[in-house]
């Protein structure tokens, strides 16, 4: 029973820490949304985060010890960036990688 | 609406199922409780890494600040996300407090870098649903990972490339919207430094309050050179 009710309060303190990540910036900020430093923060922040997740990502999902560094993940990268100039169809680039991705890891390819 | 909700989440489908799975097969093969918890964690704490951690804290029955501590520092990265938000939420009403609740990486990332009308309710109601469709791919992959524990045959091994091919085509979009190279350079390079500098499980975080300073200073550059070529107001 004591192991149910530390599950529970697990859960939720879980649950209270993440949401408080995501909501801490509504609370402090809100009357702030015409500032101009907000505004400039909102325009530029999601294209850099965007560009540092796909770099971080993207160097975890490679095999760095592999006699080609890196190349696993680089290529099907590389492809995703070639098909989207190419055709800007967001569903077909992240097929196209993601394909490319799997076929390279499950055919032991370029390890 | 729903199907144009479901279009834009399909990456995220493809990204949540497997990722979901993973954290179930590792809840029930680490753990002792009952299946169902998995899904629920997902339900109501809805963070990947987080949950992830949360197998290992509840492995080592760890003491519940450490808890509170440890899931905070590590989600600590979207304390940015809303920033860039607050305008897009305002006035979202009953819909406001999920939207918030739901602002995972991939959400972030969907809601930021969609083309949007200036009807704000309309779109804050295509928001809800790709945030609610999002939360379920996840809650899913909990339930289907936990259900067959070990028994799941992975041949989709590779398939969370998705979320990474994800960030590279919305990387591409934000870059032909804004036709402005700088942030992505900044992103990158922060990138590059916090995975010299940094262990991994702190790397997200690093890179994304440096690339935060980045912006401050810019704006601040920015300000001070309009200031002076400005005839004051008062």
């Amino acid at each position: 029973m004591a192991e149910q009710y530390y599950l529970a309060a697990f859960i939720a303190v879980s649950a209270g820490a993440t949401f408080a990540t995501r909501v801490v910036p509504f609370l402090f900020f809100e009357r702030h949304t015409e500032h101009p430093l907000v505004k400039h923060i909102g325009r530029f922040l999601p294209a850099a985060v965007m560009a540092l997740l796909a770099v971080i990502f993207l160097q975890r999902s490679a095999n760095w010890s592999a006699s080609a560094p890196g190349l696993d993940a680089l290529v099907p990268g590389l492809l995703v960036v070639i098909i989207h100039l190419w055709r800007r169809n967001a569903l077909l680039s992240i097929a196209a990688g993601t394909a490319a991705y799997m076929t390279i890891q499950q055919a032991g390819w370029l390890t | 609406m729903n199907q144009n909700a479901f279009r834009l989440t399909l990456p995220i489908l493809f990204g949540y199922l497997p990722l979901g799975m993973a954290f179930g097969v590792l809840f029930t093969t680490q753990l002792d409780y009952a299946w169902w918890v998995a899904p629920l964690m997902g339900l109501v704490i809805y963070a990947g890494s987080g949950q992830i951690l949360a197998v290992s804290l509840l492995a080592a029955s760890a003491g519940l600040l450490e808890v509170a501590v440890a899931m905070f520092v590590l989600n600590a990265r979207h304390l940015f996300y809303g920033l860039s938000l607050l305008g897009q939420f305002r006035g979202a009403g009953w819909r406001k407090g999920y939207l918030i609740f739901g602002l995972t990486d991939e959400t972030y990332s969907l809601l930021t870098s969609r083309p949007r009308t200036p009807d704000r309710q309309h779109e804050q109601a295509i928001d809800f649903r790709i945030t609610l469709f999002n939360q379920l791919y996840w809650i899913t992959g909990c339930a289907i990972g936990a259900l067959l524990g070990e028994l799941v045959a992975f041949d989709s091994t590779g398939i969370e490339f998705a979320l990474v091919a994800l960030f590279i085509v919305l990387t591409i979009e934000q870059y032909k919207a804004l036709g402005n190279t700088f942030p992505l350079w900044a992103g990158a390079l922060a990138a590059g430094l916090a995975m010299l500098l940094v262990p991994p499980a702190h790397q997200l975080i690093a890179a994304i309050t440096l690339v935060t300073t980045t912006l401050l200073l810019h704006y601040w550059k920015l300000h001070k050179r309009t200031n002076g070529g400005e005839v004051s107001h008062g």
